[in-house]
């Protein structure tokens, strides 16, 4: 993730930043739900209470509807009557690759184009920025399939796939903040002493992107698990029935108003996920920051 | 003038302001009285963070909310107490009866409208009139605060018109509703010495001519002199002295006074003397000889053009002449310095010194080109050039360490490590007087003097030759000011390190410099040792710069008023303009006038 360009080296006088995060409520919380899903997808082979590919007799109503949840399939069951749960937890599995493998990967290729091109200018500006715009202005969707048609579909072709289109805008945000930031007296001063391109770039610029990129990555988690659910959709990328969350929407989207479970449920998972990393991030950025210090 | 007491138009009584900090309330403005009589101009003065900007805000019912509120005082303007009177009503205090001037006039300037709308809109503020009304209203208004070509200027935009121009557009939308009090704070701050002498002279005139009282805030000593009726100086938010004008400068009573009034350094003090004002302050033996084996910077025809860029291609349309064709020598243990308006080219010039900007002709460092180098072929060079620059805290990097900071440097070029680079840093922490325990802390933990004595610490680590130092002094206070000066003055007897020294405060150039060379438009128009430059300044522009400088004595006569605002040439010309051509005249002792060819 991007929090790993920050430099770690922990103050003697002051906590290490694990420890002063642990102290921080919300970013507990954010820490505690995705230490969550990280064992529920590790794990989901002894968590989860069915066999997440078993169509339960007794998972359907006498019409054939869908259970709601109850006591034995505690988040319901699905169309065809498999066990919510241990969908959504074997699905963890999936879906954390691509909302933070994939995603994470996106927003180290964008920060890096974004500040290489904000910071040198002329032709690496050029050369770089023009990607990024036809990047932007060609179809996700239409590149994603091309793809995902070239290479045999699997769960890593749909991250790259999801990396390889999701860093353009990173890279926008990242080279606007770098022309400014490359103009403040600090990096003339750093290029007054002599300092070279990369320390400038990555010990005096990245860390005040920091928080904009932690933005943009804990938004990108939600997106990248639902673009994942899209491309699995169109047949590119996890077959079913293998689950994700994404897809588990996808599939039930159509009877959201008779089973209204199946679709609130998995997409209370991304939005948690999601939160959780934007929490943590929010925390790291004042920790980090130390201007930040003594606010709270 | 009559003996009695002119009635008071506004009588402030025990005004407190206090600031919500993390830290718990904190009090700003405390218990602050005044009256300001009709006609007259007070002049509150005092240094950053004395409160006097909270005090005009607070009037004005403007403080930031609901950060800073008032706890505790009055402010009766004309029977009522305007800081107690509910927003509605306010509305209609400001403007027609308090108008206010800010320090940055591009900043209270809405840079998307243009200026006879906005104009417009604070003479229709309290009930529109005719369109033909109003613009009629606009024009007398512009013809008022002297802008020439009042009628074009109504269709320009903020950016169109120099500091000056906008500073008197908001004038003059500050006078739209004839106010009785204009408050002005720090209005000149932002403007050169020629624009802010012209802007002091339109306050007082428009003053005379009106009748307003007039709050002035500021922290120049040399604008209160030449202002003021009454002058309240402030400190820590609380009134240290208020006196009329002539007792605060000739029989200050308070101890705070009398230092602010020594820290401000006077043009002229140091005539009949050779050496900056630090070296005669010391027996003669303490300084060292300098050994004169030839200029440490050598710099030929210096030129420095950008292109500025339009249309669809980018292609080049016009281009900024900043620096045209400059000659100069540094000797060792020498201080020059450059000394000009904004836009002059005096720090373009500097940061040609360190190749941080393309530029033609040919420098040398101790006897090395620079031209040309690419960074890395560029740091050895720069181990002997270093800069310090005008804002001490944008120039460090606020997410590190100062002692990082102050070694980065050494880092950089790969001298020290480990404990030799600790001590090597510590070192330099206590040479500029900072202890060696504030490595640890943040640039935002120490005051803007300290930060600059940071930032010279950093340019030091590397032993360098010769120092750039570009308006280092200009943000920082006066008290603070004089001992950075004296700072830098002090490591040159030590070291014998060269600056070039990069301001626009005469003042300051005249303690500081061996030798002096007044730039104007990309261009040296005089150079010569500083006794020559200030007994005996020969350009006309020299002498304009030295006039142009307020003098804090007043019982010197106050400048006239000059008819019609006169602006900067801009260096901004087209494509293919060819600079006349000058030759420079030796008048005596190495003093150079330069002079413009005819064709």
């Amino acid at each position: 993730m991007s929090q790993t360009a920050v430099e770690t080296e922990a103050p003697v006088s002051t906590p290490s930043v694990l420890a002063r995060l642990l102290r921080r409520p919300l970013a507990l919380t954010g820490l505690v739900i995705i230490a969550v899903v990280v064992v529920a997808a590790v794990f989901a082979r002894w968590l989860a209470p069915y066999d997440p590919y078993e169509q339960f007799f007794e998972g359907l109503t006498l019409e054939g509807a869908p259970l709601p949840p109850n006591a034995q399939f505690w988040f319901g069951t699905d169309l065809v009557g498999r066990d919510l749960l241990s969908r959504l937890i074997y699905g963890a599995q999936t879906s954390l690759i691509i909302g933070v493998v994939a995603n994470g990967i996106a927003v180290i290729i964008g920060s890096l184009v974004g500040i290489t091109a904000g910071y040198f200018r002329g032709w690496v500006d050029t050369v770089l920025m023009r990607l990024t715009d036809l990047m932007m202005a060609f179809p996700a969707l239409l590149l994603a399939i091309v793809l995902a048609a070239t290479f045999r579909p699997s769960l890593w072709i749909v991250a790259l796939v999801i990396a390889m289109v999701n860093w353009v805008q990173i890279a926008r945000v990242t080279y606007t903040e770098t022309r400014s930031i490359a103009e403040r007296d600090f990096v003339v001063a750093e290029r007054a002493m002599g300092a070279g391109a990369g320390r400038i770039l990555f010990r005096h610029i990245l860390p005040h992107l920091l928080s904009t990129i932690i933005v943009w990555a804990t938004l990108g988690i939600a997106t990248t698990v639902l673009l994942e659910a899209t491309l699995s959709f169109l047949g590119i990328g996890v077959q079913p029935p293998t689950p994700s969350w994404g897809n588990i929407i996808f599939e039930n989207q159509t009877y959201f108003t008779s089973a209204p479970w199946l679709v609130f449920i998995p997409g209370a998972a991304i939005l948690a996920l999601a939160l959780a990393f934007n929490l943590v991030g929010d925390a790291l950025r004042d920790i980090l920051d130390p201007t930040q210090q003594g606010r709270h | 003038m009559t003996e009695q007491t002119p009635p008071s138009l506004l009588e402030v009584d025990g005004l407190t302001v206090q600031v919500a900090t993390p830290a718990g309330a904190q009090t700003v403005v405390d218990g602050l009285s005044f009256r300001l009589a009709r006609g007259k101009t007070l002049c509150i003065a005092g240094e950053s963070g004395s409160g006097k900007s909270m005090t005009a805000l607070s009037l004005m019912q403007l403080l930031p909310k609901p950060t800073a509120r008032v706890t505790a005082g009055t402010a009766r303007l004309a029977g009522r107490d305007i800081l107690a009177l509910p927003e509605a009503e306010m509305r209609r205090v400001r403007g027609r009866h308090i108008g206010m001037i800010f320090q940055e006039p591009m900043t209270s300037l809405n840079p998307v409208l243009s200026i006879g709308r906005q104009l417009g809109d604070a003479i229709i503020a309290h009930g529109a009139g005719s369109e033909k009304e109003t613009r009629r209203r606009a024009l007398e208004l512009l013809d008022q605060v002297q802008i020439p070509e009042p009628e074009r200027r109504l269709s320009q935009y903020p950016h169109e018109l120099s500091g000056g121009m906008r500073q008197r557009v908001v004038i003059a939308m500050a006078l739209a509703q004839n106010p009785e009090i204009l408050i002005a704070d720090e209005p000149t701050t932002a403007l050169d010495v020629t624009v802010q002498a012209q802007i002091l002279a339109l306050i007082r005139k428009l003053q005379a001519d009106r009748g307003i009282s007039v709050i002035l805030i500021t922290h120049d000593m040399g604008v209160v002199a030449e202002m003021a009726d009454d002058v309240l100086v402030m400190q820590h938010g609380r009134m240290v002295e208020r006196s009329p004008v002539d007792v605060i400068f000739s029989a200050p009573r308070e101890e705070y006074t009398r230092r602010l009034l020594a820290a401000v350094p006077r043009l002229g003090e140091m005539k009949g003397t050779l050496q900056p004002k630090r070296v005669l302050a010391r027996p003669a033996e303490a300084c060292p000889a300098r050994q004169e084996d030839g200029p440490l910077v050598e710099v030929e025809n210096l030129t420095v053009r950008f292109d500025i860029k339009g249309g669809i291609l980018q292609r080049a349309v016009r281009r900024v002449h900043a620096v045209e064709g400059i000659y100069f020598t540094i000797r060792r243990g020498e201080t020059l310095s450059l000394v000009g308006e904004s836009g002059c080219g005096k720090s373009t010039t500097g940061k040609a010194l360190l190749n941080l900007i393309p530029w033609q002709g040919n420098i040398r460092v101790a006897g090395r080109s620079t031209k040309g180098l690419r960074p890395t072929a560029m740091r050895p060079i720069l181990r002997d050039v270093q800069m310090i620059f005008q804002d001490p805290y944008a120039s460090l990097d606020p997410r590190m360490r100062v002692g990082d900071l102050v070694a980065e440097p050494l880092v950089i070029h790969g001298l020290a490590k480990g404990s030799e680079l600790t001590d090597r840093v510590a070192y330099l922490f206590r040479r500029v007087g900072l202890s060696p325990e504030q490595m640890r802390r943040y640039p935002h933990e120490f005051s803007g003097g300290q930060r600059q004595r940071i930032c010279i610490a950093r340019a030091l680590s590397l032993s360098p030759k010769l120092i750039v130092a570009d308006e280092s002094v200009a943000a920082l206070d006066v008290s603070i000011q004089a001992q950075v000066l004296d700072l830098l003055q002090d490591i040159q007897d030590e070291t014998g390190i060269s600056y070039l020294f990069i301001s626009h405060d005469m003042a300051v150039v005249e303690q500081i410099s061996h030798r002096v060379a007044v730039m104007y438009m990309g261009r040296f128009v005089e150079m010569g040792t500083r006794a020559q430059i200030f007994e005996n300044p020969q350009h006309p522009y020299t002498r304009k710069l030295m006039q142009a400088v307020p003098v804090a004595d007043p019982s010197r006569p106050r400048r006239a008023f000059v008819e019609k605002a006169e602006d900067l040439p801009s260096p901004i010309h087209p494509l293919g303009y060819v600079p006349p051509r000058q030759e420079a005249r030796d008048i005596g002792g190495g003093h150079l006038v330069w002079e413009t060819l005819r064709a």
